[in-house]
């Protein structure tokens, strides 16, 4: 509770600071690539009933998503506060990626806790954050998955308190984190309520985010809380479907409980033990979600659906072929919703979609869905050859896995 | 069940409870043994025996853990034994049965638990069933008297005493909203961090109970780190309970009841050499 206590003063007071706010819009310019672009997706629009759909490009963002929004904030905050050492836990790569680079440009000692069946799926990330200089620590408790690598940053950090932040990387766990990273991620739905007004001349009827943790969403719903005309729309990880209990649908088929310091909804057993998530996307697989979904599904601001990973990876696939645009596996489950929302708006609709992060991390992951290379395969040996009659690889596979060169 | 020690509804009264096993070590001038391991662990029956060995040994009182999912202030050593009770079927119900036996065997047991599985039981039903079955009181490592309201009045109306955490870490203000909000005995972290066995006792924890002592009257219990007789006499020189876990933990895994009952004789007697400074030998034993 001290560190929380400290953490919410410092940023009380930060918030107000234009010194501060001052340097952050600087680093959003001219590091980040701030203000992300608005694009239209004509051709994707035309498989959604015809609807316009139009995409805020959080993917063009320095280090590939919309995480770096954060990062940067809670960087400088940890400046601020005379810490010199950041830890982090991350389940698709990209914000143990965003904080490992803000560490780098700022000079703080990094330490990334990841689930060790995550490092093995987003193998490309781990080496990013190493490449940046961050140790990664595979965590092998649990499922092995994001919660597990949230449960090892908290004991890092009660452990570590005095000269390390968490630098918390969704807007879930206790008070101020789910306050703080929703305040740092406004900016993706103040940028694209302006764009789309200037774009479109009017507000659009609906919003569609993927939501884990739920950060992505909650910054780009939140300016948009008071304009009633607006549905937003969070879609969860449906994973295998939900009746199949394969899933990580926390909102949609959970129940009220505390996790990681925070009352929200939860994916829980009827003797309040976490039930394990499960979805294809890494950044989704998390049996919990930030308070402040609850409680805007609660009030019924918002509403939130499931997307299967069969209906992620189709729109993964369309979104690649119409627009060019390779997505995360996490943001193609917003492709999957907002494919949904312009079906039932139709040609007059217009829907804008968080296009969160870029699919750099999930090529292998892809390309096994899609059949592409093996199962034990990676992408990276696989291109450039006709793939269904590639040879062995003489040289170790770049993963080094040895189960792969047997199965082949 | 020991129906006729329980306090009658409402707060317990002077001398029961959890103050009644520190009033009687103080009456001896010294510290008292608490003693944690996890109901279900390595099952429901193995746990019963491993915790009865405890107070063979000489704890004055158990901390029986609830095994959690996501026990983030416990260290590994828990944290497996805790998923080896779950994945043998350990219920919420379970961990009621087994403060039922070893209270009916003579112990004295509060329960630790994360919030989680209390808020889905019910935190009154749980308040209830526990002290049917004869627990003292309940520790919260995830809990903070600011949102405990319900537990609050629930503990009150079933008469069990509550059990908060500080740190080293904690401002003296929030040092005492949560002393004030405690009873039976306040929980201070000797080390900031996780439960588990460490070489030696860390100068935080000497340091965060002189904190704590112009806050509150309470027994200060400190807990994760100890696990030799040597330590626990450290402790025992300026806390009034020493609370250990991991290393019995460790002990039950490796030797099981016998490990169990030799470490805690060994603690038990580390208490007992224990020099107390004149000032807190006679610190008040109050709620």
């Amino acid at each position: 509770m001290g560190a929380l206590d400290e953490l919410t003063t410092a940023y009380e007071k930060a918030r107000g600071d234009r010194e501060f706010l001052d340097e952050l819009d600087r680093l959003h310019r001219d590091y980040s690539g701030r203000p992300s672009p608005l694009t239209d997706a004509p051709k994707l629009g035309g498989h959604a009933g015809g609807a316009r759909i139009l995409l805020k490009r959080e993917d063009l963002n320095h280090t590939g998503s919309h995480k770096i929004n954060n990062v940067l904030g809670q960087a400088l905050l940890t400046k601020r506060m005379g810490k010199t050492r950041v830890i982090a836990e991350t389940g698709a790569g990209q914000h143990g990626v965003a904080t490992a680079t803000a560490c780098a440009l700022m000079g703080l000692e990094c330490v990334v806790y990841m689930g060790e069946v995550d490092t093995e799926r987003q193998a490309l990330n781990v080496a990013r954050m190493r490449l940046l200089g961050a140790t990664v620590i595979p965590v092998t408790s649990g499922s092995r998955t994001l919660k597990d690598a949230i449960n090892e940053a908290l004991r890092d950090w009660v452990t570590h308190v005095d000269e390390t932040h968490y630098l918390l990387g969704t807007v879930a766990g206790p008070h101020p984190f789910p306050m703080m990273v929703r305040d740092f991620h406004r900016i993706i739905g103040l940028e694209a309520r302006e764009q789309v007004l200037e774009r479109t001349g009017r507000l659009p009827d609906a919003i569609a985010a993927c939501v884990g943790g739920g950060s992505n969403a909650i910054g780009i719903f939140h300016p948009f809380l008071d304009d009633p005309g607006v549905r937003l729309v969070g879609f969860e990880p449906g994973g295998d479907g939900v009746e199949t209990g394969r899933h990580g649908a926390t909102l949609t088929e959970g129940s009220p409980g505390a996790l990681h310091g925070a009352m929200s909804y939860l994916l829980q057993d009827s003797d309040g033990q976490t039930s394990e998530s499960y979805s294809i996307s890494a950044g989704l697989d998390y049996p919990g979600v930030g308070p402040e979904h609850a409680q805007l599904k609660d009030l019924g601001r918002t509403e939130y659906q499931s997307v299967t990973d069969r209906e992620a990876m189709e729109a993964f696939s369309l979104l690649c072929r119409t627009e060019g645009i390779i997505p995360a596996i996490e943001t193609a489950h917003a492709i999957a919703g907002a494919l949904r929302l312009g079906r039932e708006l139709g040609p007059d609709g217009i829907v804008l979609v968080n296009l969160s992060g870029r699919g750099d991390k999930d090529v292998d992951t892809a390309a096994r869905w899609f059949g592409m290379i093996g199962a034990a395969q990676s992408a990276a040996e696989a291109s450039g050859t006709a793939i269904a009659d590639a040879p062995p690889a003489t040289a170790p596979s770049p993963s080094g896995s040895d189960t792969g060169s047997m199965q082949r | 069940m020991t129906g006729s020690t329980r306090p009658p509804p409402g707060e317990p009264a002077k001398g029961r409870g959890v103050a009644e096993v520190f009033l009687g070590c103080r009456a001896q001038g010294r510290a008292a043994l608490i003693g944690y391991l996890p109901a279900g662990y390595p099952t429901v029956d193995g746990s019963v025996d491993l915790l009865n060995a405890l107070v063979e040994g000489g704890c004055d009182l158990l901390e029986v853990g609830v095994p959690y999912s996501d026990p983030v202030m416990d260290g590994p050593t828990i944290q497996a034994a805790a998923e080896t009770a779950l994945r043998a079927g350990t219920r919420l119900r379970d961990v009621l049965s087994v403060v039922e036996r070893v209270s009916a065997a003579g112990g004295r047991a509060v329960v630790m638990t994360y919030f989680n599985p209390v808020l889905r039981y019910g935190v009154d039903a749980f308040a209830r069933d526990l002290a049917a079955a004869g627990g003292l009181g309940v520790i919260t490592p995830d809990l903070i008297p600011d949102e405990a309201d319900e537990w609050l009045t629930a503990s009150d109306a079933h008469g069990l005493d509550r059990i908060f955490l500080v740190a080293p870490s904690s401002t003296e203000e929030r040092i005492a909203s949560t002393a004030a909000a405690s009873r039976g005995f306040l929980y201070a972290t000797s080390t900031m961090g996780v439960t588990g066995a460490r070489d030696s006792v860390a100068s935080a924890a000497p340091e965060i109970v002189a904190r704590c002592r112009p806050h509150t009257s309470l027994p200060i219990g400190v807990g994760l780190g100890v696990r030799s007789g040597a330590q626990a006499a450290e402790v025992a020189a300026f806390a009034d309970g020493v609370i250990v876990g991991s290393a019995f933990v460790t002990a039950a895994e490796q030797g099981g009841a016998a490990a169990v009952r030799a470490l805690a004789e060994e603690l038990a007697d580390g208490v007992r050499r224990a020099v107390r400074p004149p000032h807190i030998a006679g610190v008040t034993v109050g709620r």
